[in-house]
């Protein structure tokens, strides 16, 4: 079946049998690697990805259900080549991986969490990555590395376009709530973030 | 590729859905897929063909009617969880749904797949029962219902016949102003599948009484449970009348058994999700004053 998909804000198409997973098709279709298989029936959250903004398991769609969303993947989050978003760079500053296997599932669960709010409580983030399996961490760097880059995501004096207030009520403003200078002494991972 | 072979087919109408349905023994339908795929995946499910209905309009959006909340079928458990409706008039489907599964099941999981699906522990034909709610039918001759007392048989098998598909849930509104609900559950982790569960929704008088009670039990039966709480209408909710009605309600109760809880630990742990929930519902609806709009 032919199928169209949009994939990291480009437009993607391949004929694909109906019963391979959005998850598979990803991998061996569109060569997205980041995308990893572990469970392969819902369980474990390796294969978490964006659909239209909200994480999903791509081993619990078909590709062919797939069309007219956009999907977004591990790929998809940094800016440019060789760059980290500021939620990758937080699991890497604050060690939220080991192995390495879940981190794709999580940091894309954490960038969907920090779009609807960038003050989480501990509960919201738990809650978040509640469907992710890690065998390594423990959780607790995780959930560091989430609080840590809500934290810079408040005190970064960028636009966040991807904010959508309307909807969620609760999204935060899009100017930074605390100053520059802040922003550059935070280096230190904020453990109480509110 | 862990499934086997299927053709896939997305009809443009209900009624095109319902024909494919017919006509076909091997076509199952596909909404969220949250169930169906790992079963697919594990090959203990092999429909020759995927009907998905996910898209349909007729299936989707939220409507209040007089006495009652509509649910589309194709409705995602994230949607109804946030819903301003369903918060204000079905206030225990909207405290159940976090306990539906994870967000990213929830942003797929529809409200319907979970009706159709009857798991005996799952979270929202609890709701339907415990409220007494309408289960709405596609059929080839047009549209049914029935009451969802009817509607679950036994774990997994519902009333619908072939080329029926759940089109809506109707779930009934309570008219009274102080309206409480209270749900628990145990399971062996958070989300995962309930030993017990148990939802309750109360409405008081100005003055503390109750004036209707409903109180439903999961993962106990065979499907989900209405327990007669009608002898508690008229009582303040006192601990002892509680107890005496759940004691009365769950005497004739055949509990489950298997690998992770025996027929008694359940028995024994409904006893006390019953009595919990009850009491949480109404120190919910306490909180309500008696001249405040629901």
């Amino acid at each position: 079946m032919k199928v169209d998909l949009r994939i990291n804000g480009a437009s993607r198409s391949a004929d694909i049998e109906p019963r391979k997973t959005l998850l598979d098709a990803l991998r061996e279709n569109f060569l997205l690697n980041g995308t990893h298989a572990g469970c392969e029936h819902g369980v474990c959250g390796a294969c978490t990805v964006l659909v239209d903004g909200e994480p999903v398991r791509s081993c619990l769609m078909f590709a062919v259900q797939a069309d007219g969303y956009e999907i977004t993947t591990i790929e998809g989050l940094a800016s440019a080549p060789g760059e980290l978003s500021v939620i990758q760079d937080a699991f890497c500053e604050t060690h939220g991986l080991q192995c390495g296997y879940c981190t794709p599932g999580m940091i894309l669960a954490a960038d969907a969490l920090l779009r609807h709010t960038l003050t989480p409580t501990r509960e919201d983030i738990v809650e978040a990555i509640s469907g992710n399996i890690c065998r390594c961490t423990g959780y607790g760097q995780i959930i560091e590395a989430v609080q840590f880059a809500a934290d810079r995501l408040r005190k970064a004096n960028t636009l966040r376009p991807h904010h959508d207030a309307a909807h969620h009520g609760h999204a935060e403003r899009d100017t930074p709530a605390e100053g520059v200078l802040e922003a550059a002494e935070a280096d230190e991972p904020v453990v109480e973030a509110k | 590729m862990k499934p086997a072979p299927f053709e896939y087919v997305r009809p443009t109408s209900l009624a095109e859905a319902c024909a494919l349905l017919a006509g076909d023994e091997e076509a199952r339908v596909i909404a969220g897929g949250q169930t169906l795929v790992p079963m697919l995946a594990m090959r203990l499910a092999r429909p020759a063909k995927l009907i998905d209905i996910l898209r349909l309009p007729e299936l989707a959006g939220i409507r209040e009617e007089s006495g009652a909340v509509i649910v589309g079928a194709t409705t995602r458990q994230a949607q109804a969880e946030r819903d301003p409706v369903i918060r204000a008039s079905v206030p225990m489907l909207a405290k159940v749904l976090p306990w539906v599964g994870h967000p990213p099941t929830r942003n797929r999981g529809t409200i319907g797949g979970s009706i159709a699906n009857a798991d005996p522990s799952a979270e929202i034909p609890l709701v339907a029962v415990t409220l007494g709610a309408e289960i709405m039918i596609a059929t080839t001759n047009g549209p049914k219902s029935m009451p969802s007392d009817d509607f679950f048989i036994e774990p997994m098998v519902t009333a619908l016949g072939q080329g029926e598909c759940v089109s809506a849930i109707r779930f009934p509104v309570w008219p009274h102003r102080r309206i409480g609900v209270g749900f628990l559950e145990v399971s062996a982790r958070r989300s995962d599948f309930a030993f017990v569960a148990a939802a309750a929704q109360v409405a008081l008088d100005g003055e503390g009484r109750c004036i209707d009670a409903a109180l439903g039990l999961g993962g106990v039966g065979d499907r989900p449970l209405r327990l007669d709480m009608s002898s508690l209408v008229g009582t303040e909710l006192d601990a002892a009348s509680v107890s005496d009605a759940i004691n009365a309600a769950l005497a004739d109760i055949e509990a489950a058994s298997d690998l992770h809880a025996s027929a008694a630990y359940r028995r024994r742990v409904a006893v006390t999700l019953c009595k919990r929930a009850v009491e949480q519902a109404r120190v919910n609806a306490s909180a309500k004053s008696a001249g405040a709009a629901r």
